[in-house]
């Protein structure tokens, strides 16, 4: 199971690498956001540290859904995902792979946001950057949790890049709202004692939805 | 059950329907007494409260519907957790509109992002994406299990909204009914009003199941039609 995964895994991994069409896009696209904030909160200049967790995680999950949306989208191109659904294997396996990939990617792409974030907000961090990887990665893991199903749910409508933000939004709130919350702690209070609770939040919510996903995935890819 | 059938306990039901909303207005308005201290603004509550409680129900109809859809792939189901979920959007959005104009005056504000606020906000908000979802997969069959495959994880998503905010201050009113701070006098009008929400969720959930295969069913000519030319 875990070579299966793999291998759906480094697929995209190789094709993301070769062609870079999502990474770039989503790249660009997270440090745009990041520069209309600065304009939006140009009123509150002097206490902006207490809004760079609401932005990052903005500019997080935008950029992530650009990615969703080509998730499985690329995969219509020249029914490739007639083929990845021909392959024998559990489909819950394609689910897992895409998962991963999609976390690589936002992981990706956020590493070079928080950057620019910490340029452009004027920030200093050292000792914060490890518990800000944990942050990052258990919320990256839930929002793709979600995100690779709903990606998939959405593959098949009409208007597919519209209705992707749309309907997943609203499910993965909770993960947002901890993110922020706990990104929050971590560059604010620094009460680390606090992190607790959202990351065990997150933590649930991540299993919850990767078990659910794993489990439905079979009904949302049916030719 | 035969058509004639079903015709009679819509008739049965929506006459009982008629007769609870009467009796509803009557007690919600005139037999309930004035607060003491909101004075007739308090009489919101009466539709407030029943339509949240529909609400959730409404939601949960949704979600028992999905699964069944998944596990037996047949169309009522479907029918049932559209009409459900239709319905948990109207009962919840009379709670979010309900809900600020009581506040205002009492509060003096719309809105706050207190915890039972927030998610209700956002319950309404994963009910609505399920509809729009409905709206742009064209298949039925495809339609039918996408929607239910959302259903199922908006449904479990709900409890972990509420963990996640529980913790902000909240500023809404305890749910009377649990701790007994409604007073008697207050309770027969209460559960009249109650009784006369859940009777009109059941009469639209029939109605709106019986358009929404009377649809599928056309559907399905227009397209034997169709291959027949």
């Amino acid at each position: 199971m875990i070579g299966k995964t793999w291998a759906v895994f480094h697929k995209d991994l190789l094709i993301e690498l070769r062609t870079k069409d999502s990474l770039n896009a989503m790249l660009f696209f997270g440090i745009v956001v990041l520069v209309i904030f600065n304009f939006a909160l140009e009123s509150v200049r002097e206490t902006v540290r207490a809004a760079v967790p609401g932005v990052l995680w903005v500019a997080f999950a935008f950029s992530g859904t650009l990615g969703l949306n080509r998730m499985f989208a690329a995969e219509k191109e020249n029914s490739c995902l007639q083929g990845l659904l021909m392959l024998p294997i559990d489909r819950g396996i394609i689910y897992v792979g895409k998962m991963l990939a999609t976390t690589v990617f936002m992981l990706i792409t956020e590493i070079v946001i928080f950057v620019f974030c910490l340029v452009f907000f004027n920030l200093t961090v050292w000792r914060e950057i490890p518990w800000l990887a944990v942050v990052f990665f258990i919320g990256t893991l839930g929002f793709a949790a979600v995100g690779t199903l709903l990606s998939a749910v959405s593959v098949n409508t009409k208007m597919r890049e519209v209705l992707l933000p749309l309907i997943l939004f609203p499910v993965v709130l909770p993960i947002l709202i901890n993110a922020v919350e706990a990104t929050n702690i971590i560059l604010n209070t620094v009460d680390y004692g606090a992190l607790r609770l959202p990351l065990t939040i997150m933590t649930v919510f991540t299993i919850v939805f990767g078990t659910l996903s794993y489990l439905l995935f079979d009904f949302v890819l049916e030719e | 059950m035969s058509e004639s059938g079903r015709h009679r306990v819509d008739a049965v039901l929506g006459a009982l329907l008629l007769a609870g909303m009467v009796l509803a207005l009557y007690m919600a308005f005139l037999h309930a007494p004035r607060e003491k201290t909101m004075g007739d603004l308090q009489r919101i509550f009466y539709f407030h409260v029943p339509a949240a409680i529909t609400g959730l129900t409404a939601f949960a109809v949704n979600f028992a519907a999905s699964l069944m859809y998944l596990i037996r792939k047949n169309r009522w189901w479907d029918s049932l957790a559209l009409a459900a979920a239709e319905l948990g959007v109207v009962f919840t959005a009379i709670v979010l509109v309900t809900g600020p104009i009581w506040a205002k005056p009492v509060w003096f504000v719309w809105w706050t992002w207190s915890p039972r606020l927030t998610s209700s906000l956002v319950l309404w908000l994963l009910y609505a994406a399920y509809l729009l979802l409905r709206n742009y997969v064209p298949d039925p069959e495809r339609r039918a299990s996408v929607s239910a495959v959302f259903g199922i994880v908006a449904f479990i998503d709900a409890p972990i909204v509420w963990f996640s905010i529980r913790w902000w201050r909240d500023i809404h009113p305890a749910p009377m009914l649990e701790t007994g701070g409604l007073s008697p006098s207050m309770r027969p009008a209460f559960l009249v009003c109650w009784i006369a929400f859940q009777l009109l969720f059941l009469y639209l959930l029939r109605r709106r199941m019986a358009l929404e295969g009377a649809r599928l069913d056309i559907e399905q000519m227009q397209r034997q039609a169709d291959m027949s030319r």
